[in-house]
Order: structure tokens, then C-alpha cells, then sequence
């Protein structure tokens, strides 16, 4: 390890330093309000070195060729660093039900956050398995944080469903190293192509179970059962952070994993096929099953698996019609995948708003709130109809975006189950808009506007202005996913 | 290339910060004052939208151009604003609508600072369908119309609001989902949003997918807004449910961008394709005539008769564009044109009466009204105005679209035409009928106290009545800027017909 490797990694290391402060903090301070501060302030450090890094133009490679970080990782960065800012904010007040362990609880996001930023980069296989464990780990402990019997089921839940995904995961990887002999993504490649290993059903299994392991972080269809116990029963907050910033980087390591491993170069191997099927299932399933659903949570939850479903279109699409892009389906899950940020932390940081006052997870607490308390209604509906893709919103930018990539690669076919998706999907999502904006409150639920909590607020405010903004102007957004997507695939 | 006149942008946005600025700072009546200055503003700003179009030049006028709003080669959106023949009548008739539904709504006391909020929005929005040249434009503003429909029907309506707008939105979205996929498919096939170059591109590209497929799929959105048999079920649902003001800009507005569409896309784009399955629109376009009008007779609920008798008025305008088949494509059409206009102002006048009624009397059933010129003089002056102008009465307009429309259709499809002539006999009975039961008649006791139309009710009523009869006299105000707008499609459409027999 040089002072290169460090310089390279200081992101990760200025965050975990942060986290581990936070609980010294915690240790010395008993006013516990100054801990989401110091979290928030400390992770301007990581930032600043990921600014550092963006801005250098020297090499980007260290760790001997296991660690790369690229324009494509450094996007992950921000989406990575910015979420977790956003769900730190939100959960302020939140964080009060969490009684003496709420240095712990920063410090644990902080520690997940390390791992997903660390597997953005990640160019080997065992530096990937080790960033995976070191997201999902604290995720678990977080999941289980409030002591009572839901949260501790979506804890060993999470646990134990993660680490079979994570057994599944290895195996897959062992098969292809074995058939490889090497942990390097690219060397994968270049050795596939020089064995002529693209028609080998062995290494067709090892991507299969490959897609498998990472199919559980993302939650896509059919290994989503976890994602609906687990998001109710964990922290709102918490909740939020696995929705967005892990789903982000499951993308971010599948798209590594995909283009530089099992590249273009091997149209033989048809895996893009595989995941659009996927693809296709995730969204109509998750869509059908979220029409069903009372508890905001788990509405939320099933609405993630749709939404995995729809960035999949992007994965999916990989040879683009003479003329087109064929980045624009990578583009499209970046795109996607900001947007997506945006417009679900803008909804959870209103459930936690709402919960601050009522503790209650069901979609009829909502009721009224467009008299109790206008602006986070107002930003609950922009999320909402930006996971439908109503404009103004970014959702409708990104959602198009996703599927012209579709259709410019000949998916037609699964852009028209993403846009039929997209309707059944206005049902439920503008049922939470009907209850806030028609029900009248079951009962008088505002005491004053500051028990919604000036944190959880603000966070829900932040994130509804990105929904919107970018929604307007998406072009700032493209222009990074383009650099981005391009470094990925050269 | 840059090019920005400014006024279509204004003529979008005017309503728009008008909204952002009753949400932030204004209530109750305040918000309606400013409501009221703004949609006047709006009104002043279409008619010189509408006067300036130089209708000797012809073309796309007024142009705002922004070129890269979403600046990559193989993804290029333009912000593109400009109006032709076909769409400044329209923008006119969005203006007048406008302030017409504010004063619909004058007496709207819940959420005073919502509602006025909503319909401002709304009424820019359907501007920038009207206007938008570059079709993503187009689509967004297509979309944002849903929104604040949902939400004036779900507030403000009567009845099963809530099921009403979901059904509006649901059956809406369907059929923008399938316009998404045809405009993504044309896209790849030319590489242009700009809906100026498509008829053109479209012509010489090689399609990703059946041009005849490409066709449906954009023409099913623009169907289930017009709405065309069998997609019409939403309608009736909305309309009856749905606040005064929002059925005025429901029957007025939004469903003309269904026929807009039919124009500006399907029939501009897809010459042949339109010329093809010109029966299939003849078929549904009788359907609709005469299916609605069959309904309609049977109602007893005002505003569910008046929705159904949209219905079958929007079979005209599917007859008249199914006269591109034959060599008077070009009357059939201007025909349909023209119906689109004359049935905003004759359906927003049925509404807006048909609404004050309601209010006054709270029932709009029609066995329990009855003798009502009596106590309101004036509004049964409108309604029969409106009666007599949807049934189509000479010096009105509604006769004007309707007789171009059976001249144009004719040649075509004598068959149809013919039948489609049992529509007109049928809506004279319901509308006739109507009238007679709600006006005539003696009078009830227990409405001896209503009173008659208010001055700010008075004023839409007026608004909608002159423009009914200025148009039913001097058609050729609205119908020359029409044909202007049509001369280029019908180009097409005649240079397939004639050559290609």
C-alpha cells in the first residue's frame, strides 16, 4: 500500500474516521441533538476527497488494479454520500426512539455507507464480496434497532436472507474464477474471450448465480421476499437508506460486474435476456402486490421492487439500433437511479415526519395532511407521482429516458410492460395523494408543526426541490451519467 | 438556431406563476381576484396570440426555440413553441374557457385558494399541448394536464368523485402509455422530437416497427381522450361527477386535444395510414353518434345527459377526418375543425348553465325540475341558446361544423353520412325534450324562491353566447385560420388518394 492506494481510498477512510467520532462523541457529549451535526458536518470530509479525486486527472487505479476509482465510481460517490447526508438529516428526530445508542445508529449508516462506497469501485471479486458484507453487516444491526418484535424479525430476517444471498453470491464467483483463473473483472473478460468460454454452461451457471446474489440486494423479483418484512419492521429511516443508497449500490456493482466481466464483446452470452425477464416480473409483480398493501412501509417496499424492475429495463439494454447509443441504457439506470433517490427520500422523510407525530405506519394516518401541514403533503404528492412518471417531476425525465433505451436497443416489448407497469402503478401511489388531500383527519393531528420535526422536514423539503428541479432540467444530471457510463465502458 | 418571440411562452406561463402565486401568498377571495385578473390577462394575451397569426403567410408562427434542453446527439430535446392554423383557434378558445371557468366557479367556497390554483395550472398546461412543436414538449404538457384534473374532480365534485377521477386518470394514462411508445418508436426512426420535420422524416425513414402499428398506437391515446367508442366509459363518470369549472374545461379543452391530436399527429404524420383505415374511423365515428345520442335520450341526470351528448358530437369530428378517403377530404376536415371549436363553446355553455342550475335548485334530476324560465329567465336564455346551437340551428355554430362536415363526409361515405343524419334528428329530441322538461312546463312550489343568474354568472353565459353566434354567423373567422392550418395535411392526404388509387 503507497500513498497513492491511501490518497485513492480516503473517502472511505475520512468516513469511517467520522464514524468512529461520532461515537466518541456520543461518549462524551449527553446532549445526543449534536450527533446528527457532527455526522453531517463529518461527512464533508469524504466529500471533500471525492472532489479532490474528481477534479485530479491522474490515474485512478490502485491496489494493484483492485480498486478504480473512475468517473462511473465517483458518481456512485456523490449518490452515495448525498443520500446517506439525506437520511441522517431525517432521522434527527426520528432517532430519539433509539433511547442511548444513538452514536451507534450514526455510526452504523456511516459504516454502510463506507462499504457501498467502497464496492463502487471495487475490480476484483474478493474486494467486491468484502464491501458487500461490510454494506449489508450494519444494515442488519440497523434493521433490528428499535427493541421491539418487528424490528427485530426484519433484523435476523435481513440477516440470515443476506447471508444465504451472500453464499449464493460466492459460489457463482468460484465458478467463474474457476473457470477464469482470475478475480480480476477485467481479466474475466479478456479470459473469456481467449478460452472461448462464451457458450460454457458452467460459466452460464456462475452468472446465473451471480445474478442471483446480487438480485437480493436490489430486491429485484423473485428475491424480493425479504423486502417487505424488512422495511416495515426496520427504522423508517433506516428503511429509506436500504431503499435508495443500497439499492444504488447494487446497481453500481452489477453494471461493473456486467459490462466489464461479461462485456459486449460476448454477445454470446445471453444474460441481457435473462435480466429483462426479470425485469418484466419484478414490475408487474411488485406493482400488483403494492395495490394490496395498507401499511406505507410495505406499500413502499413492493413499490421498490417495481422500481427495481424499471431500472432493470436499463440493464437490459445493451446493443442499440445503428445510429443510437448504446450507452443510453447505463445512462438511463444512473439517471434513473438519482432520481430515484430523490423522490424516495422525499417520501420517506414524510413518513418520518408523520410518524414523529403519530407513530403509525398506515396509509390512513396520512389523512388530512394537506390541512395539518401543506408543504411535506405537497412533497409527498411530487414523490408520488414522480415514482408513477406524471410531470414535473424527475421521475417522468428518467422513466422516459429508461425506456427510449428500451426501445432503442429493439425491447420494445418490455417497454410497453414498463409503461402499462406505469398505470397500474398510478393506482396505489395516488391513493396516498386521495387520502391527504380528501380525507379529513381522524383525529386533531397537529399539535404544533415543529413535532414533525425540523430535521425530517428539511430533508423532505431538500430532496422534493431536487425531484422537481431536475425534473424541469434534467440535462446537469445526463451530462454526469454520460461521463460516468463512459468510463465504465470506455 | 435560437428563435424567441416570447408570447407563446407567456401565453403557458402567465397561469402557471398566477397558480405559484395564489399557493404562496394568497387566500380565499383574494385568490379568486387574482385568478380573475390573470385568466382575463390570458384572454387578452390568445386573442392577440390569435389576431397576430398571419394566416396569408401560413406556416408555424410565433416561434420560441431553445435548442438542446436535453442536449445529446442520440436523446435531443428542444424546448419548441409555435402555433399554425390548427392550433390558434385553439389557444382562443383555451383563453376564452379559462376565464369562464373562473367565473363558474365564483361560488366555489371550499378551498377556495386549491381550486383556482388547479384550474390555473390546468389552463396552462392545455396551452402548451396546443402549442408545444417538439413531441416530448408535447408529451409533458400532455401529462401535467392530469394532475390538476384529478385533483378538481376529486375536491370539488359531487357524487362518486373519488372513483370518477381515478377512472379519468387511469383510462388517461393508459392511453398516454401507448402514445409514449409510439413517439419513443418514431423517434428511433427519425431521430427527431421536432414535430414540424416528423410528416416528412416519417415518410422516408425506415421504421422500427409497422408504420400502420406505429399509427394505433398514437392514435389510441388521442382516442380515449376525444373519447371514441368503446374508450368513452370514463367520460360520462367524470363530466357528472365533476365541478361546473371542470366540466366546462373537460368538454371544453381536453377533450379538443384528443382531436387535436388526430390532426396534428395521425393524420399529419400518417397520411396514408388515416386514408387506410379511414372506415374503421367512419365505423366508430357513427357509433358514437349514434350510440351516444341513443343514451343521451334516456338520461335524467342533466349533466350525465350533456356528457353523452359529447359523445355522440365527437363522432362528427372522427366522420369529418374520415372524409380524407375521398377527394372532399379538405371540407370534411375543416368541418371537424371547426366542430372541435364550436363544441367547446356550445358543450362549456350546456355545462356552465346546466352548473347554476344545479347550484340553485341542488338537483340535477330532471323530473324534479321543471318550469324554471319562470324564476331564471336568463339562464334558460342560455341553455336554449346552447340547445339550439348543439342541435344544430342555422346562425349558429354548431350548424355551420356540422353541414360542412356532412358535405365533406359525403362523397366518401354515403352510407354513413346518411345515418349519421339520424344523430341530428335524435339530439333535436334529447336536447328539445331537455329543454322543455327543466324550463317549461309548470312550475314547482318548492323552487318559487330561486333566483336567477348572478352578475358574475351572467358574464361567462354572455362570453360563451356571442362567441357561439359570432362563429354561427361569420364562420369564416375561425374556419379560414382552420384551413391554413389543415392545407399541408390535406396536401398529403389528396397526393395519396389521387396517386395512389
Amino acid at each position: 500500500m503507497n500513498l497513492q492506494d491511501i490518497y485513492l481510498i480516503s473517502p472511505e477512510l475520512g468516513i469511517g474516521v467520522v464514524a468512529a467520532l461520532v461515537i466518541i462523541v456520543d461518549l462524551l457529549v449527553s446532549n445526543k441533538k449534536v450527533l446528527p451535526i457532527v455526522t453531517l458536518v463529518g461527512l464533508l470530509i469524504p466529500l471533500f476527497f471525492v472532489i479532490q479525486i474528481d477534479m485530479d486527472a491522474g490515474s485512478k487505479t490502485g491496489f494493484s488494479g483492485t480498486f478504480q476509482v473512475d468517473d462511473f465510481a465517483i458518481f456512485f460517490k456523490y449518490l452515495i454520500l448525498g443520500s446517506t447526508a439525506v437520511v441522517v438529516l431525517s432521522s434527527t428526530e426520528y432517532a430519539k426512539k433509539f433511547e442511548g445508542h444513538q452514536g451507534e445508529y450514526y455510526a452504523l449508516i456511516l459504516f454502510s455507507a463506507t462499504g457501498m462506497m467502497l464496492l463502487a469501485s471495487a475490480m476484483e471479486l474478493i474486494t467486491l464480496y468484502v464491501a458487500l458484507e461490510l454494506t449489508a453487516l450494519p444494515s442488519a444491526a440497523l434493521a433490528a434497532f428499535i427493541r421491539e418484535r418487528k424490528s427485530a424479525e426484519s433484523g435476523i430476517k435481513f440477516l440470515v436472507l443476506s447471508a444465504v444471498s451472500s453464499a449464493v453470491l460466492l459460489y457463482g464467483m468460484v465458478l467463474v474464477y474457476g473457470l477464469t483463473g482470475s478475480t480480476h473483472l477485467s481479466e474475466i473478460g479478456s479470459s473469456i474471450t481467449a478460452y472461448g468460454l462464451e457458450t460454457s454452461p458452467a460459466l452460464l451457471f456462475g452468472i446465473v448465480l451471480i445474478t442471483a446474489g446480487f438480485g437480493f440486494k436490489i430486491s429485484a423479483v423473485p428475491f424480493q421476499m425479504w423486502a417487505p418484512d424488512v422495511y416495515e419492521g426496520a427504522p423508517t429511516p433506516v428503511t429509506g437508506f436500504l431503499s435508495v443508497a443500497s439499492k444504488a449500490a447494487g446497481f453500481a456493482v452489477i453494471l461493473r460486474v456486467f459490462y466489464t466481466s461479461f462485456g459486449l464483446d460476448d454477445a454470446n452470452i445471453d444474460w441481457a435476456n435473462m435480466i429483462a425477464v426479470l425485469s418484466a416480473v419484478s414490475m408487474s409483480v411488485g406493482n400488483l402486490i403494492a395495490i394490496r398493501q395498507n401499511n406505507i412501509k410495505r406499500m413502499l417496499a413492493y413499490s421498490t421492487v417495481a422500481q427495481a424492475g424499471y431500472l432493470m429495463v436499463g440493464l437490459a439494454a445493451i446493443t442499440a439500433l445503428p445510429g443510437g447509443d448504446d450507452n443510453a441504457g447505463p445512462i438511463g439506470v444512473l439517471f434513473y437511479l438519482a432520481g430515484y433517490a430523490m423522490t424516495n427520500l422525499a417520501a420517506f422523510s414524510v413518513v418520518i415526519a408523520v410518524s414523529n407525530i403519530k407513530n403509525n405506519d398506515s396509509i390512513e394516518s396520512f389523512s388530512g395532511l394537506a390541512k395539518g401541514y401543506p408543504l411535506i403533503a405537497v412533497a409527498m404528492t411530487l414523490a408520488m407521482i414522480s415514482l408513477i412518471g406524471i410531470p414535473p417531476t424527475v421521475g417522468f425525465m428518467a422513466k422516459i429516458y429508461l425506456f427510449s433505451a428500451a426501445m432503442d436497443t429493439g425491447l420494445e416489448w418490455l417497454a410497453i410492460v414498463g409503461v402499462i407497469n406505469s398505470v397500474i402503478s398510478a393506482y396505489y401511489y395516488l391513493r396516498v395523494v386521495k387520502v391527504m388531500f380528501l380525507s379529513d383527519p381522524e383525529y386533531k393531528m397537529e399539535k404544533s408543526k415543529t413535532s414533525y420535526g425540523v430535521g425530517a422536514v428539511s430533508a423532505a423539503v431538500i430532496a422534493m426541490v431536487g425531484t422537481f428541479v431536475f425534473g424541469i432540467y434534467p440535462a446537469p444530471i445526463l451530462r454526469i451519467a454520460h461521463t460516468a457510463v463512459e468510463s465504465l465502458i470506455g | 438556431m435560437t428563435e424567441f418571440s416570447g408570447l407563446l411562452t407567456l401565453a403557458i406561463f402567465l397561469p402557471i406563476v398566477g397558480a405559484i402565486l395564489i399557493a404562496l401568498f394568497l387566500n380565499g377571495k383574494n385568490a379568486r381576484t387574482l385568478a380573475l385578473i390573470t385568466t382575463l390577462a390570458e384572454l387578452a394575451l390568445t386573442s392577440y396570440i390569435f389576431l397576430l397569426y398571419d394566416k396569408e403567410k401560413g406556416g408555424y408562427q410565433l416561434v420560441d426555440k431553445f435548442e438542446g434542453w436535453i442536449p445529446f446527439d442520440t436523446f435531443r430535446v428542444d424546448y419548441f413553441l409555435g402555433i399554425d392554423g390548427l392550433s390558434a383557434p385553439l389557444v382562443l378558445l383555451t383563453g376564452i374557457l379559462g376565464i369562464v371557468a373562473v367565473f363558474a366557479s365564483w361560488s366555489v367556497s371550499v378551498r377556495m385558494k386549491e381550486h383556482f390554483m388547479w384550474l390555473l395550472v390546468l389552463q396552462g398546461a392545455v396551452i402548451g399541448v396546443f402549442t408545444s412543436l417538439d413531441f416530448f414538449l408535447f408529451f409533458l404538457f400532455w401529462e401535467l394536464e392530469l394532475i390538476p384534473m384529478f385533483f378538481l374532480i376529486s375536491i370539488w365534485g359531487t357524487g362518486r368523485k373519488e372513483y370518477s377521477a381515478m377512472k379519468f386518470i387511469i383510462f388517461t394514462i393508459l392511453g398516454s402509455a401507448f402514445l409514449l411508445i409510439g413517439i419513443l418508436s418514431l423517434y428511433f426512426s427519425t431521430n427527431t422530437f421536432d414535430m414540424t420535420l416528423l410528416p416528412d422524416k416519417i415518410a422516408g425513414a425506415n421504421l422500427i416497427m409497422p408504420a400502420s402499428v406505429l399509427f394505433f398506437l398514437t392514435i389510441i391515446g388521442f382516442a380515449i381522450k376525444l373519447p371514441v367508442f368503446p374508450f368513452h366509459t370514463w367520460l360520462p363518470d367524470a363530466h357528472t361527477d365533476a365541478p361546473t369549472a371542470a366540466s366546462v374545461m373537460l368538454a371544453g379543452v381536453l377533450l379538443k386535444m384528443g382531436g387535436y391530436g388526430m390532426f396534428r399527429v395521425s393524420a399529419s404524420m400518417f397520411p396514408e395510414q388515416i386514408v387506410d383505415y379511414s372506415w374503421l374511423l367512419a365505423t366508430l365515428g357513427l357509433i358514437n353518434i349514434l350510440y351516444g345520442a341513443a343514451i343521451t335520450i334516456r338520461q335524467t341526470d342533466l349533466k350525465r345527459l350533456i356528457a353523452y351528448s359529447s359523445v355522440s358530437h365527437m363522432g362528427f369530428v372522427l366522420l369529418g377526418i374520415a372524409a380524407a378517403k375521398g377527394g372532399t377530404a379538405e371540407l370534411g376536415m375543416n368541418g371537424a375543425a371547426l366542430q372541435m371549436f364550436t363544441h367547446g363553446t356550445i358543450t362549456g355553455l350546456l355545462f356552465l348553465t346546466v352548473g347554476f342550475i344545479y347550484e340553485k335548485a341542488h338537483t340535477r334530476y330532471i323530473p324534479d325540475l321543471g318550469g324554471l324560465a319562470n324564476r331564471m329567465p336568463f339562464l334558460a336564455a342560455g341553455l336554449l341558446v346552447a340547445g339550439l346551437a348543439s342541435l344544430g340551428l342555422p346562425g349558429t355554430s354548431g350548424f355551420v361544423a356540422e353541414i360542412t362536415i356532412f358535405m365533406g363526409s359525403f362523397p366518401a361515405w354515403h352510407w354513413f353520412a346518411a345515418l349519421a343524419a339520424i344523430g341530428v334528428v335524435l339530439t333535436a329530441g334529447y336536447i328539445l325534450w331537455m329543454i322543455q322538461r327543466v324550463m317549461f312546463g309548470p312550475q314547482l312550489l318548492r323552487h318559487n324562491n330561486l333566483s336567477d343568474a348572478s352578475i358574475p354568472e351572467m358574464i361567462p353565459v354572455a362570453i360563451l353566447v356571442a362567441s357561439i353566434l359570432v362563429v354561427g354567423i361569420y364562420p369564416a373567422v375561425i374556419s379560414d385560420v382552420f384551413n391554413t392550418g389543415l392545407d399541408p395535411i390535406v396536401g398529403e392526404i389528396t397526393s395519396y388518394t389521387v396517386g395512389g388509387k
